[in-house]
């Protein structure tokens, strides 16, 4: 059924207030269910070995002795997942990362797994696998995998994008280039032009739950699998495929998910547990250690960055040019390109040019990771701009308004904006009194700007309407931030009823049509719109009952705060019919009352933000703390603006994460030397300050209540928005992130010996 | 199960019985032999907290203790924070603060945050930010963690006040 | 009859025998315009399998291919993107 996805300004009852989510109960008392709290009878325990070497030949691997040890049921290697991609490369690619397939490419590269009656087996299992390896030379840094002397990784990798087409494999997978203009007519026309080269190191998601998993697949190819992940349908779909499975056959269901932010769209183990149990014929339940998680999953990309910016002295940007070149691991992402999309999306700049470098290094396969690509190439380019501005003399603030894009800027990758926040932002930022409070010694404000598209996607959502008026809203977008609340409010208010009367719940893959994965900020946009859309095809059934109660006419009922109300000459008087009176007699009327919605949900709203970051950097030993943090965004329409905030706040922190220690430290033996919470240091709860939050809403014109997606942008600009402040706290320009302390010692020092 | 050993303890306030390998952590003897998932598995090298518990009232990462350890002592999880069906105040302040994203850190932030205001009823905010270092949230960023820490510390101090001057 | 309209491309995106940075199609949704493309031009089908998305007046339509065309919309093709 057609709906109108047009924004339409109106009052709400319920959206944009504050309520409690439905799930919060399970989750203080230790109820809630996450990956690994389920089991199954007979089931096993599932693990995996993985390579200790960054590249190698797997010459053999010897199961025998392994077979032989009491308890353990099954073991598989990739013999046991035959191909069945049928030429579609990613699949492929999917599958090789899931079981080595002859080659090792990475430290961590899951090369073989046994299922056992309990932990202890298991583990002494994986020691008697024999495998022989023969080493191959590596490559772990994004520049030097593409030089001319680096192993090439994949014979069947030639640079996609250029002309003329190579005749000699490498570790460029993909050349892109946006951008519009003439640049070098740009750089003419400037007074001040500068040029730096930026590196950011890798990083990984840092859920706090590792995978996790429980497969149990029958003799007559009928399986479940019950999974962590942002989106079970999509999971459902691949391992179907990866294991020959018919798709319908395959229940999947998502259990409460403990972080994901990207990393937990990407299958991993799942296709291996489900081996494992058809081998078995007995459930198998497999939770990824820590380490497990660092070496074999997730990581985005490390960096390589070059910058050139021109302005004139009235600080307008008249040419800018980015050279980004981007890893994705063992096999080969987009990375690049989305980073050439995004580099330059807050600004109006008349000649801009991106090119990206899309290569492979021996790592584990790039995952997205919250506004994927995009906080790289911010750092680069927002620390550019405040050099720029600098320069000609400007405030960072009136540099960014003097060239911020708006409704009618023509996007670097081609478009033209619609209504779009980001100069909201700015305007807002200015105004802070954050920007007034006074900085004491050692002390610096940074300034720096974000931009993630967000995206839609297929989604399908069922609302029931219970015999006593209360309602089950069943969606199919994984919650992973409190969406479940967001969902309900919105139901509660199209149908007019108070929040407490609905219940949202997530449903399994065989429940509900399909639904993309909850990616891209999607979810309350998606979802919401799916939710106001079967909301109003329960309304239509609501009111054709009343009509029928009555005995009249179907147009003369109109839908109003929860009730029926006739209209017309002749039965004006009639009492109104409540939601809950018309449920009650649904039974007599018709049978039960629902509302359906399935929905391509595209055009989701762009989202931009300012944040400003005040540091404290100790000359001592180079430690930067964080003294005072505000993120500005514009969310569109909040629906609940404690979640809204929640990720403006939780994004903020991974970004200063990033800016300030996360880091993946490859040894020369290209293995991963960091792969625990010890070493690799997401920030605790004593390294920050409050984070001060503002959200803005400018409507998003193809959302019903003018929603854009919230949950990515906010990782954007504290990787530049720290930077920044850095360099106006020390007088140093930091140009590799993470800056952690011995970085910018190093900076401060070299700096000191200079002058 | 090779060397399984009986272990006798206090779960909860619930005497509890289980055998478990004597290199088995206290965590893992919780969670599978004694059936409390509350207690949450998120790196099993004592950096992350979720997997927190009080032993005889000290905090501790159970995946640090092992499950023999806890012979003769009184072990209190996250399942047993709620008293005569109602939420602790804690964990009903998470729930209004908005506290959790996706939760898996709540269990351990919850008996971390308990642990604290046993012995400070009153801490500060910095107080509050290094009693709760110990536990990794991705999700929050800590901000709604600390009001809703600072709002039971209140609220708790109240009650407590209240039911001096009655007795 | 199909409107006629221009179609730009993103500059990433070359069809060795496109005539360059725009192409004029007739179509009224993206379907029509993605099918006359593909008839059109050979290495379309294989721009379309690493990930197209549609900017119609600046708003991004990466899988709603019922979607109509204004006349006179602005129209690009784009890659195809993700999130986490």
């Amino acid at each position: 059924m057609g709906h109108e996805q047009k924004y339409v300004d109106k009052k709400y009852e319920v959206v944009g207030t504050r309520f409690n989510r439905p799930d919060g109960i399970d989750k203080v008392t230790g109820k809630a269910r996450y990956g690994a709290d389920a089991s199954a009878p007979g089931q096993l325990v599932g693990r995996v070995l993985r390579s200790p070497h960054a590249h190698a030949q797997i010459v053999k691997i010897n199961t025998a002795k392994a077979e032989k040890l009491p308890g353990v049921k099954s073991i598989v290697t990739s013999a046991d997942l035959p191909d069945l991609t049928g030429g579609d490369q990613g699949l492929a690619d999917i599958l090789e990362n899931c079981l080595a397939r002859g080659r090792a490419l990475y430290d961590g590269h899951a090369i073989a797994a046994v299922a056992a009656v309990d932990e202890q087996t298991a583990a002494k299992a994986l020691k008697l696998i024999e495998v022989k390896y023969k080493k191959l030379p590596h490559v772990t840094d994004v520049d030097e995998a593409m030089s001319e002397s680096a192993p090439v990784i994949h014979d069947r990798i030639f640079t996609r994008g250029v002309e003329p087409k190579p005749s000699k494999p490498s570790n460029i997978a993909a050349r892109t280039q946006m951008g519009y203009g003439d640049v070098d007519v740009g750089f003419a026309e400037a007074d001040v032009i500068i040029e730096k080269t930026y590196k950011t190191e890798q990083t990984h998601q840092g859920y706090i739950e590792p995978h996790a998993c429980l497969a149990s697949v029958n003799p007559d190819g009928s399986a479940e699998l019950w999974v962590t992940t942002q989106g079970h349908f999509v999971f459902r779909n691949v391992c179907a495929s990866l294991l020959g499975l018919d798709i319908a056959k395959l229940k999947v269901t998502s259990s409460e998910i403990g972080g994901g932010f990207g990393g937990k769209t990407h299958v991993w183990g799942e296709p291996v547990a489900l081996a494992l149990s058809r081998k078995a014929n007995r459930p198998v339940k497999m939770v990824m250690g820590r380490d497990e998680v660092f070496r074999g999953t997730g990581p985005t990309s490390s960096t390589s960055i070059d910058v050139k910016m021109g302005a004139k002295k009235d600080g307008t940007i008249t040419a800018a040019v980015a050279e980004m070149r981007y890893q994705g691991g063992a096999f080969p992402g987009n990375w690049a390109m989305l980073a050439c999309m995004t580099a330059f999306a807050c600004y109006d700049i008349k000649n801009n040019k991106s090119v990206g470098w899309d290569v492979v290094v021996n790592r584990p396969k790039v995952a997205a990771y919250r506004a994927p690509s995009a906080p790289m190439a911010a750092f680069a380019v927002e620390s550019t701009i405040d050099l720029l501005a600098k320069e000609v003399g400007i405030s960072p603030i009136d540099m960014r308004l003097k060239n911020v894009a708006r409704e009618g800027t023509q996007a670097p990758y081609g478009p033209t904006y619609g209504p779009i926040g980001i100069e909201h932002t700015l305007k807002a930022v200015k105004d802070h009194p954050h920007m007034r409070a006074k900085l004491k010694k050692n002390q610096g404000r940074g300034v720096a700007c974000g931009f993630w598209f967000n995206i839609g996607g297929q989604t399908c959502t069922d609302l029931n309407i219970s015999v006593d008026g209360t309602v089950n809203l069943t969606l199919g977008t994984v919650d992973v931030g409190g969406s479940r609340s967001s969902m309900a409010m919105i139901a509660a208010e199209e149908l007019g009823i108070p929040y407490d009367q609905v219940r949202a719940n997530i449903a399994d893959t065989t429940s509900l049509g399909h639904n993309d994965m909850t990616e891209g900020s999607r979810g309350t946009f998606s979802s919401g719109m799916a939710t106001i859309f079967a909301a109003r095809d329960a309304i239509s059934v609501l009111k054709q009952r009343a009509a029928q109660m009555w005995g009249v006419p179907e147009e003369d009922v109109i839908w109003e705060n929860g009730q029926a109300i006739a209209t017309g000459e002749g039965h004006g008087n009639l009492p109104a019919l409540t939601l809950q009176e018309i449920a009650a007699k649904s039974g007599r009327t018709g049978g039960p009352i629902a509302g359906h919605n399935e929905v391509v949900a595209d055009g989701a709203g762009m989202g931009f933000a300012s944040h400003i970051c005040d540091v404290e950097v100790d000359p001592e030993t180079g430690r930067s703390s964080i003294v005072r943090y505000t993120v500005v965004q514009d969310a569109g329409k909040a629906i609940n603006p404690d979640y809204v905030e929640g990720q403006f706040q939780g994004g903020a922190t991974q970004g200063i994460g990033w800016a300030l220690n996360e880091e993946y430290i490859y040894g020369d033996d290209g293995c991963l030397q960091n792969p625990g919470f010890l070493d690799y240091r997401i920030p605790v709860c004593s390294d920050l300050p409050f984070i001060d939050t503002k959200i803005l809403e400018v409507p998003n014109p193809l959302h019903p209540y003018g929603v854009r997606g919230v949950g990515e942008t906010s990782i954007v600009p504290p990787l530049a928005a720290v930077g920044n402040a850095i360099a106006n706290a020390t007088g140093v320009r930091m140009t590799h992130a993470p800056m952690s302390p011995p970085r910018v010692l190093a900076a401060i020092d070299a700096q000191e010996n200079a002058g | 199960m090779s060397n399984a050993t009986l272990v006798s303890t206090t779960v909860n306030g619930d005497p509890v019985q289980f055998a478990c390998p004597t290199d088995e952590s206290l965590m893992t003897a919780l969670r599978n032999r004694v059936g409390l998932t509350g207690v949450k598995e998120g790196c099993g090298t004592g950096d992350c907290g979720a997997c927190s518990v009080t032993l005889d009232g000290s905090l501790v990462c159970s995946c640090l203790v092992l499950g023999v350890e806890a012979e003769g002592r009184k072990v209190t999880t996250v399942e047993g924070l709620s008293e005569n069906g109602e939420l602790h105040v804690l964990q009903q302040k998470f729930i209004d603060h908005a506290a959790l994203q996706c939760g898996i850190c709540t269990p351990g932030f919850l008996v971390a945050a308990k642990a604290l205001l046993d012995r400070n009823p009153n801490p500060n905010e910095t107080e509050i930010r290094y009693a709760l270092a110990g536990n990794l949230c991705r999700c929050t960023g800590y901000d709604k963690i600390v009001h809703a820490v600072q709002d039971a510390a209140k609220d708790m101090r109240k009650n407590n006040n209240r039911s001096k001057k009655r007795s | 009859m199909h409107r006629k309209m221009r179609v730009s491309l993103s500059s990433t995106f070359q069809l060795a025998d496109g005539p360059g940075s725009t192409l004029d199609v007739q179509a009224e949704t993206i379907a029509e315009m993605m099918a006359s493309l593909t008839d059109r031009y050979t290495d379309f089908a294989a721009l379309l399998e690493r990930g197209v998305a549609v900017s119609i007046n600046g708003q991004i339509y990466r899988d709603d291919w019922t979607q109509a065309i204004p006349a006179d919309a602005e129209v690009f093709l784009i890659p195809r993107i993700e999130g986490g």
